[in-house]
């Protein structure tokens, strides 16, 4: 039976798994198979994918790993999730793994592909670096060049050749994932007491361990079930969540902010499963279908260059709007450059706008909830105060 | 006697070492350190030449026909006896000043009330010298300070109220006298203090001290001049020390050289002080091949347990046991002392039980810990934990389970004077020095 | 000490008149007419600001005059203070907080507002954050030079078009379009000619660290080193004067058999080698500096002066190849590389340069430098058996300055290297 509660179960204990066992039966399942690991926040996993691997999306160790040599390579001034994913590494956690993907999003994370390289040297490692430039003669050009070195690397590591048809197959089947997240972050937007937040962020969360035809089914059961168990309404003041997109907050962090009064009405958590905002062209040369997606319909996020100064920080606005949210919670993970240098110009534009916000710091492994639940809960009173005067 | 000293200055206590020329250890010092690192210096030291002492006078007695019986308890007696006199010394020096305090222009009016008050209590005070120091008598500190200050202020309090004296006027006096005399070394003569120690014990019955060939070695080795070779400074207070430069050495290396020369096979130390971590890798010689702190955030020192401690409102000593009754793994993840507070209120407001907790607090320090060996290269055999949080056996307990899971079966001392070991190797480095 | 009884070269007064004389000609631009970019260190493209006849104001050479000045305590307190993350890179705050302040220059008259933000972006996210905030307060053109992370340790020819074509297509019509002067690609290799000369001289100097004793330190002199050909300078008459000048200087004080120039003279003695890795502390500069010579601890590398780019491993700017060498510049730049790069980089220092050990300052603010340093310590301490120390400060927050931290840990270290000695000396014997 998929009730709403088994399947959030199944995907708890894929959270909670820290050896990656789902990942790792699909490897075992048939001589030959490979795994290759990506960090946050955007990597193309059709490619991967169509080379016959798995992707696998690494997101820290969350609250419960002790953290014993991560620690050693890091001074106390580096936020948690590099150290975490080493100690993940260094205890033998990701051995399964055959390659890695370390996406341009902040310095941390590019340097964290050095220190895989020089610690796991038979590891495929490979910083992937994306356009800040979206003219197609220029930043196109040159995002096409390193999907086409990418595409070289996963094929050499996968020892096949990714065929424009795999690649196309493999498209259908993330247009397919991305439009079933799409359709549950709209379900919770209309009637986020059907979708609690802790529920839908484990649902997409499993989508980072299983496979992409594993995940979209079940995306497909939660939803079924999602809409056939009415849940009571409650009186919460909705909220945008902003700033958690690399580094998670623990579970408890999301519940504290739910408990507390908020509806969590958009987020970015796993952009990666987000990014693409259009579904991916079939016809036509897939490779510059992708290239084309991530120039003129990609995500915005603090890790992307915005060359407009009107509208910089557009986004968290639209987002706002776009989701009917009476306020935004800031919450960003310590020492995350990307988060806390961004965060004072959206401030800025919701200012502007009018918008409330709060703003506090966390780390995956945070252990202290009583702080949280107390802002975010006068965040959400003073939001109906003010709406209702 | 030639005589080697280490003195290695702490944030929280400064300790002495003094080796003979063999580099076998003759005496040990140990006092707070105070704001007063030159005071705090010439105590330590001046505590481990008394212990030196003893130490002559065993080894000039021991083995002695007709006392082998009788002398360990006996010598215990005159250690007992001397710091008795030691006690009354400076508790004369505390009246002494108590009452110069008290003839500030302020206290005019009320004078004759509080000399009378300050007679009581310090008559008090001396009637009970003697229950201080009977055998296994139960102290929490060997400090004057600390033996002498809670007596007083309860002392004070009763006789404050019997005299009617304000009761402030008398801790007041107290408190400014008690810095005076504890940054004074305690004053006359050692050899006479030792005498008197010694006519008391007799008195009392002790036997082992009366055939003339006894009193004739325990003269002896009362008078041996006790010769200052070198004296070596390390610790965190030691550039405040009165010394030239090359009688200085960083507490990396005389920790590397003292854990050496308590375990031989020793290649990996760790030391957990109130203000730092350190991993240390020595050769086989006691020679630092390598080395790691804690980094610029104190996180997971001990003083984060004495934050603990002060937050449950616990004696820093008692944390320990407690966290021994846990039953139950509970993770804390915050070394950071200020959010280490705020995620234990947390915890027992959620209804974790303090033992849980205490437990939990332990094991994230040894993890920091664990952490900066891992740093430094990690645990190899033989591996030797020193410093104030060697001696809480739930930190014990947490560091033994995770040098296991991390690398194996590896042999761990913990000295039981582990807290020597810094002052240790001073003193190895200034018989090294002067014999170079 | 007082100012006076510091000792100054020749070349260090002629530095300290660029360097003013910069100051006022920024301070007086608007007045004059004159029309300004600002852009990093890491990846500036100087020879191209100069064929439109703009002024370059380096926002991170301005933090560190507040630094060094005792300013920018103030200034990251006001930035934090509008909402600014204790955590974050403190030279931004410091810019941004110099900004809210008046914006004054060294010389007390204020900065002008930039006409054009040119984000090179280079081995520093931070870069494209802080360009994103200095815009939203100036709203003036901004141009975004990517310039693609060296990830697999080599530049690529997609990484050299990437840049070049930006520079054709973006770069150039927009600082055409800024400044009202047609680009004139001879004018560019002029600059670039002298940028190569200057250069030559540059890597002359830096490498005499490897001499006995050294007559430079590589770090704490070596920054004032660099000082002309990173910033404002690099490709005028100016910087080829200043950099002939140091190296009389340095060849004089090779025959003369003298060490490096200190604030306090001549150092003496020389008793350990060290490569250093990571930028200096600013706003304790000298403090630091002191720590170093007092204990005669000469630095003969380091990776720092690299940061601006790495000449000393062959790359010149090369008026034959103007753009592609320009892009071949960015993405040499020291934090552009790899940290196995970094790694190879800094074990030929420790052994070309005879180094004792490797001292890492990590610097709080800066991630791009910090974030893996422990790895290469330990790696490096593996291949070369030479030992590492690690210290901890930042770059302009005075609160991340703890001198008995600092010094407990070099003393330890430079103890660690004197018992080493000993023990090799007398291989076996007790030291």
């Amino acid at each position: 039976m998929n009730t709403r509660q088994t399947l959030v179960e199944r995907c708890s204990a894929l959270f909670e798994d820290l050896s990656f066992g789902a990942s790792r039966a699909w490897k075992d399942a048939q001589p030959g198979r490979k795994v290759v690991a990506y960090m946050p926040v955007y990597v193309p996993r059709e490619l991967i994918h169509a080379a016959g691997m798995l992707p696998l999306g690494i997101l820290g160790a969350g609250e419960s790993l002790e953290v014993i040599h991560g620690d050693a390579y890091y001074q106390s001034y580096i936020c948690r999730i590099p150290r975490s994913t080493l100690e993940l590494g260094i205890t033998g956690r990701l051995d399964f793994v055959e390659g890695f993907l370390f996406p341009s999003i902040c310095d941390v994370i590019r340097n964290l592909s050095g220190i895989w390289k020089l610690q796991f040297p038979d590891v495929y490692v490979r910083y992937f670096d994306v356009p800040q430039n979206y003219v197609d003669g220029i930043g196109g050009s040159y995002y096409r060049r390193e999907l086409e070195e990418l595409k070289e690397g996963l094929e050499h590591l996968a020892g096949r050749l990714i065929t424009p048809e795999a690649l196309r197959a493999s498209i259908t089947l993330y247009n397919e994932n991305r439009r079933l997240i799409a359709g549950l972050y709209a379900l919770r937007t209309e009637r986020p007491w059907q979708v609690p937040s802790s529920e839908l962020y484990l649902v997409v969360r499993a989508g980072m361990v299983l496979p992409v035809e594993d995940h979209n089914q079940l995306l497909k059961d939660y939803h079924a079930a999602a809409v056939e168990e009415e849940l009571p309404i409650r009186d919460k003041s909705r909220i945008v969540l902003s700033g958690v997109f690399c580094e998670q907050p623990p579970l408890s962090l999301i519940k504290a902010i739910e408990m507390a009064g908020c509806y969590i009405v958009d987020d970015d958590f796993m952009l990666i499963t987000r990014w693409l905002l259009q579904d991916v062209p079939l016809d036509g040369d897939p490779l510059q279908n992708l290239v084309d997606a991530f120039l003129h319909h990609s995500a915005e996020t603090s890790a992307k260059y915005q060359p407009e100064a009107k509208l910089k920080g557009q986004y968290l606005v639209d987002a706002v709007k776009g989701t009917k949210a009476e306020g935004v919670i800031f919450a960003a993970p310590s020492f995350c450059d990307p988060a806390l240098l961004e965060r004072p110009m959206l401030q800025t534009k919701l200012d502007a706008t009018l918008v409330p916000h709060i703003g506090f710091k966390y780390a995956e492994n945070s252990g202290q909830m009583q702080p949280v639940r107390e802002q975010a809960g006068t965040f959400a009173d003073s939001i109906k105060l003010w709406s209702n005067p | 006697m030639r005589c080697f000293i280490g003195i290695d200055l702490g944030s929280t206590t400064t300790k002495a070492v003094v080796l003979d020329e063999s580099c076998q250890t003759l005496g040990r010092g140990i006092t707070n350190s105070r704001s007063n690192y030159d005071t705090a210096a010439a105590v330590s030291k001046q505590e481990a030449l008394i212990n030196a002492r003893f130490t002559l006078l065993r080894r000039e007695l021991s083995g002695l026909p007709g006392i082998e019986e009788t002398l360990e308890s006996d010598l215990a007696s005159l250690e007992r006896a001397f710091r008795q006199v030691q006690f009354l010394d400076q508790l004369d020096d505390l009246e002494a000043t108590c009452r110069h305090g008290a003839t500030h222009a302020r206290f005019l009016t009320q004078k004759d009330g509080i000399e009378a008050a300050l007679s009581e209590v310090f008559r008090r005070l001396r009637d009970e010298a003697g229950r201080m120091f009977v055998p296994r008598a139960q102290k929490k500190s060997d400090f004057f300070r600390d033996l002498a200050g809670s007596r007083f202020i309860s002392l004070a309090e009763g006789v404050s109220k019997e005299l009617k004296v304000n009761f402030e006027v008398l801790t007041n006096l107290y408190d400014k006298a008690i810095i005076e005399v504890e940054n004074r070394p305690p004053s006359g003569a050692i050899d006479k203090k030792f005498l008197a120690a010694l006519e008391t014990i007799r008195a009392k019955g002790a036997k082992s001290f009366d055939s003339p060939e006894v009193a004739a070695r325990v003269r002896q080795a009362l008078s041996l001049p006790l010769e200052e070779v070198y004296v070596v400074g390390t610790g965190y207070g030691r550039v405040r020390l009165p010394f030239p430069k090359e009688h200085i050495r960083s507490e990396i290396l005389c920790h590397g050289l003292g854990a050496h020369l308590m375990y031989e096979g020793t290649r990996t130390v760790l030391d957990i002080g109130g203000q730092d971590t350190k991993a240390i890798q020595v050769d086989g010689d006691g020679i630092v091949e390598n080395f790691q702190m804690n980094d610029r955030c104190a996180a997971g020192c001990g003083r984060y347990l004495g934050y603990i401690a002060d937050e449950m409102q616990l004696g820093l000593h008692e944390i320990g046991p407690l966290a021994m009754k846990s039953t139950r793994n509970l993770r804390i993840n915050s070394t950071c002392t200020v959010f280490a507070g705020a995620e234990l209120r947390d915890r027992l407001a959620l209804g974790d039980k303090r033992e849980d907790v205490l437990a939990g607090l332990h094991r994230a320090i040894i993890l920091r810990a664990m952490s900066i060996i891992s740093r430094s290269g990690g645990i190899r055999d033989q591996f030797t934990f020193t410093g104030g949080v060697a001696k809480n056996e739930a930190a014990v307990r947490e560091l033994r389970k995770l040098v296991k899971e991390n690398y194996g079966e590896v042999t761990i001392n913990i000295n039981p004077d582990s807290i020597y070991t810094g002052a240790l190797g001073a003193a190895a480095f200034a018989q090294r020095a002067a014999n170079a | 000490m007082t100012a006076a009884d510091i000792v100054k070269e020749p070349s260090m007064l002629k530095q300290k008149e660029m360097i003013a004389h910069n100051y006022d000609l920024l301070t007086s631009a608007e007045a004059r007419g004159q029309k300004v970019a600002s852009t990093f260190v890491p990846g500036n493209l100087n020879e191209l600001i100069r064929c439109f006849g703009l002024l370059n104001n380096l926002p991170e050479i301005n933090a560190i005059q507040n630094g060094m000045r005792q300013l920018s305590g103030d200034y990251i307190l006001e930035a934090e203070k509008r909402g600014h993350s204790e955590d974050v890179c403190t030279y931004v705050k410091a810019d941004l907080g110099m900004m809210a302040k008046g914006n004054l220059a060294p010389n007390g008259k204020p900065l002008p507002k930039p006409d054009v933000l040119l984000l090179s972006y280079t081995g520093c996210f931070t870069f494209m954050k802080w360009f994103e905030l200095v815009r939203e307060q100036y709203q003036c053109p901004t141009i975004m030079l990517q310039v693609p992370y060296q990830g697999d340790g080599q530049i690529t020819q997609n990484m050299r078009d990437y840049i070049v074509k930006q520079l054709k297509e973006e770069v150039i019509p927009t600082l055409e379009k800024v400044s009202g002067v047609k680009f004139d690609i001879d004018r560019l290799r002029e600059h670039l000619a002298a940028s190569a000369k200057a250069e030559d001289d540059l890597v002359w100097v830096l490498e005499t660290g490897k001499l006995k004793p050294s007559p430079i330190d590589a770090y704490f002199g070596g920054v004032y080193y660099i000082g002309p050909i990173f910033t404002a300078f690099r490709g005028t008459q100016d910087a080829i004067d200043y950099y002939r000048l140091l190296r009389q200087e340095i060849e004089a004080r090779i025959a003369a058999g003298l060490g490096p120039i200190t604030p306090e003279g001549t150092m003496a003695k020389q008793k350990y080698r060290l490569v250093v890795e990571g930028p200096p502390n600013w706003t304790s500069f000298r403090e630091l500096w002191k720590m170093f010579y007092d204990e005669g601890a000469v630095v003969v590398a380091s990776t720092y002066t690299k940061v601006g780019g790495t000449y000393d491993l062959g790359f010149r700017h090369d008026p034959n190849h103007p753009l592609e060498s320009l892009a071949d510049y960015c993405l040499g730049c020291y934090t552009n590389r790899n940290l196995p790069q970094r790694v190879d980089l800094l074990q030929k220092y420790l052994t070309e340069y005879e180094a004792d050990g490797l001292l890492i300052n990590s610097i709080k603010s800066c991630n791009s430098f910090s974030a893996g340093q422990l790895m290469m310590m330990r790696t490096l301490e593996r291949r070369t058996g030479k030992p590492g120390a690690f210290i901890e400060t930042d770059l302009v927050d005075p609160r991340y300055f703890s001198a008995a931290n600092v010094k407990n840990r070099l003393e330890s270290y430079f103890q660690m290297i004197d018992q080493k000695r000993k023990v090799a000396a007398t291989t076996g014997v007790h030291a």
